[in-house]
């Protein structure tokens, strides 16, 4: 389990994360939402120590991550953040391959490989792990990094908004895989997103976030319901109920 | 296997150079001339290396593949170090004085200096590190101008002096400061070996080092103050001659197109060796010292610098 005890983090005077606690439940897709400058993907980074807070602890599995060296926790976690720009030229198989490295330190053995090959064929990357990466469109890009991530077999993968400049195709099939990490695997899946319907249908839990701080957090159900997401957003939505599915239209 | 017979040709070919220079017109009294051009190769071979690999360093830290460490002002620093002493000491103080502490204290202040800049970045925790690079760069031109001030006070015939010292040079190298200087190197290579395995994963960016569990701060700290140290050796031997890394680490990444920085680390050092030594054979037996090495690898990798602009800006 993620714990998060009142994280703060401020950059000047402003408080973008503001005495945070919150808890993540294992073998679930949880899914932050909230409207820009919330504080998400800083609460994410910090989570995944990228940043460190000001004030306040994570703990993953009772250990404080602070305190915890980088290496054994690079064999837990696993974050993507949003822009992975690179300049160097490399294959798919090559980027996923770096998945491992907290195992190997760069010397792959066997059983690398094959966790290399499965992240391939996870990610549906088979007839293309040879090419290089300024040769794929956005979308295998993406799946490429999120093989990586696989690849690194951490416990927790968290993404941050995973389905940025994908289109509704590529957004589907990226969720559904997290779904399969997630009941598969087991796996702990956390991710920044902004489309609502797809925190709406594919996460178990939702945790909004406003100003720095959480306004509300629980199931989907508890969640999607036009009273939240207008304290959330400060917009008025209607909710339909599609294929016992949440759908929030807000195209007023 | 392609990249291994690549490095075995850039191998072959940085020997060929270095037996062109060592032999070519050696003359009948080559029992004097061959220990001197010897001297020289040495000299040649520890400066290519040492720039290459710091060059190829710094681009992988800083993420940026057109930068080299002359941005954090050490090439300006050995300028006003030598400026500095002609200034107060009479450009007797260079010719006259022991090579070898003129060679420990320009090391000791641009290493000190380095380390300065280092700590005033690393102070404040998530600082950017193009953050260092905009401090070095306003330094490097604080002691350019600062350098060019007491150059127009001295005396002309003085500054004729310095102005040798501007542009990097092979012929009168010592031998003890190259023993020197070759112990400093071995001693931080060695070191280097120790964070050779992070630099694939450092060329992936700071956020993607850190969670593949590279210790970011620490390895990226001593790394820049391993490219400090070498820096500082190299231009202390021979003068200002940061450019030529540029240009060699760009052609490896050329030439063997890969990531993997066990090889790129080679295949730089041996194209600068190959670069140094042809270069120092046109100087010596095509120009007849007419001219200096670091002018022709200035324009060449002028020329090569604009043509990677233009390439870039196409993208």
């Amino acid at each position: 389990m993620v714990e998060v005890h009142s994280v703060s983090k401020s950059y000047g005077l402003k408080a973008v994360v503001d005495d945070v606690s919150v808890n993540i439940e294992k073998g679930k897709i949880t899914s932050f939402i909230g409207p820009n400058g919330a504080g998400k993907s800083t609460l994410l980074s910090i989570i995944s120590r990228l940043l460190s807070a000001d004030t306040g602890e994570v703990l993953i599995d009772g250990q404080k991550v602070n305190e915890t060296k980088s290496r054994d926790l690079a064999k837990k976690i696993a974050i993507l953040k949003q822009s992975n720009h690179l300049s160097l030229r490399l294959s798919v198989r090559d980027l996923v391959s770096f998945g491992r490295f907290p195992y190997s330190q760069g010397k792959l053995t066997k059983e690398d490989h094959a966790f290399i090959d499965k992240a391939i064929r996870y990610m549906e990357l088979e007839d293309m792990q040879d090419k290089y990466l300024d040769q794929l469109s956005g979308g295998q890009k993406q799946r490429a990094f999120i093989a990586m991530t696989i690849a690194q077999d951490t416990e927790y993968i968290l993404l941050d908004e995973p389905l940025n400049n994908l289109d509704m195709k590529h957004s589907v099939q990226i969720m559904k895989v997290l779904r399969r990490l997630a009941d598969d695997l087991g796996k702990t899946v956390l991710i920044v997103i902004h489309d609502i319907n797809f925190a709406s249908v594919y996460s178990d839990y939702i945790v909004a976030l406003k100003d720095g701080k959480i306004e509300a957090q629980g199931t989907v159900n508890e969640i999607i319901t036009s009273l939240t997401l207008k304290q959330v957003y400060g917009m008025d939505m209607s909710i339909q109920e599609i294929n016992n599915q949440k759908i929030c239209v807000y195209f007023s | 296997m392609r990249e291994k017979s690549k490095l075995l040709l850039l191998f072959i070919l940085a020997g060929a150079s270095i037996a062109g220079y060592m032999f070519i017109e050696l003359g009948p009294n080559w029992d004097y001339a061959l220990p001197r051009r010897a001297e020289k190769i040495a000299a040649i071979v520890l400066t290519g290396s040492v720039i290459a690999i710091a060059t190829l360093l710094f681009q992988t830290v800083t993420n940026n593949r057109i930068l080299t460490p002359s941005i954090i002002g050490l090439d300006s620093l050995y300028m006003l170090v030598q400026t500095t002493l002609v200034f107060f000491l009479g450009s007797t103080s260079l010719t006259v004085m022991n090579k070898q502490i003129n060679f420990a204290i320009s090391i000791a202040f641009m290493v000190v200096f380095a380390l300065i800049l280092y700590r005033l970045l690393f102070r404040r925790e998530g600082q950017n590190i193009y953050f260092l690079l905009l401090l070095g760069l306003i330094f490097g031109t604080f002691f350019g101008s600062f350098t060019s001030f007491m150059q127009v006070l001295i005396d002309p015939n003085e500054f004729q002096i310095i102005q040798d010292r501007m542009f990097a040079s092979f012929n009168n190298i010592q031998t003890e400061v190259l023993i020197m200087a070759a112990i400093i190197t071995g001693v931080v290579l060695l070191y280097l070996t120790k964070f050779v395995k992070y630099l694939d994963v450092l060329a992936l960016g700071k956020e993607t080092a850190i969670n593949l569990g590279v210790d970011y701060d620490y390895t990226v700290k001593r790394l820049l103050v391993i490219v400090a140290i070498l820096i500082s050796v190299a231009t202390a031997l021979v003068g200002p001659i940061t450019f030529l890394g540029l240009l060699v680490v760009n052609v490896a990444y050329e030439m063997f197109r890969t990531y993997k920085h066990s090889t790129l680390i080679f295949a730089s050092m041996l194209i600068s060796i190959v670069a140094l030594a042809g270069g120092q054979m046109l100087v010596e037996h095509v120009f007849t010292f007419s001219t200096q090495l670091s002018v022709i690898i200035n324009f060449v990798g002028g020329s090569y610098f604009i043509y990677l602009l233009l390439k870039e800006s196409k993208k």
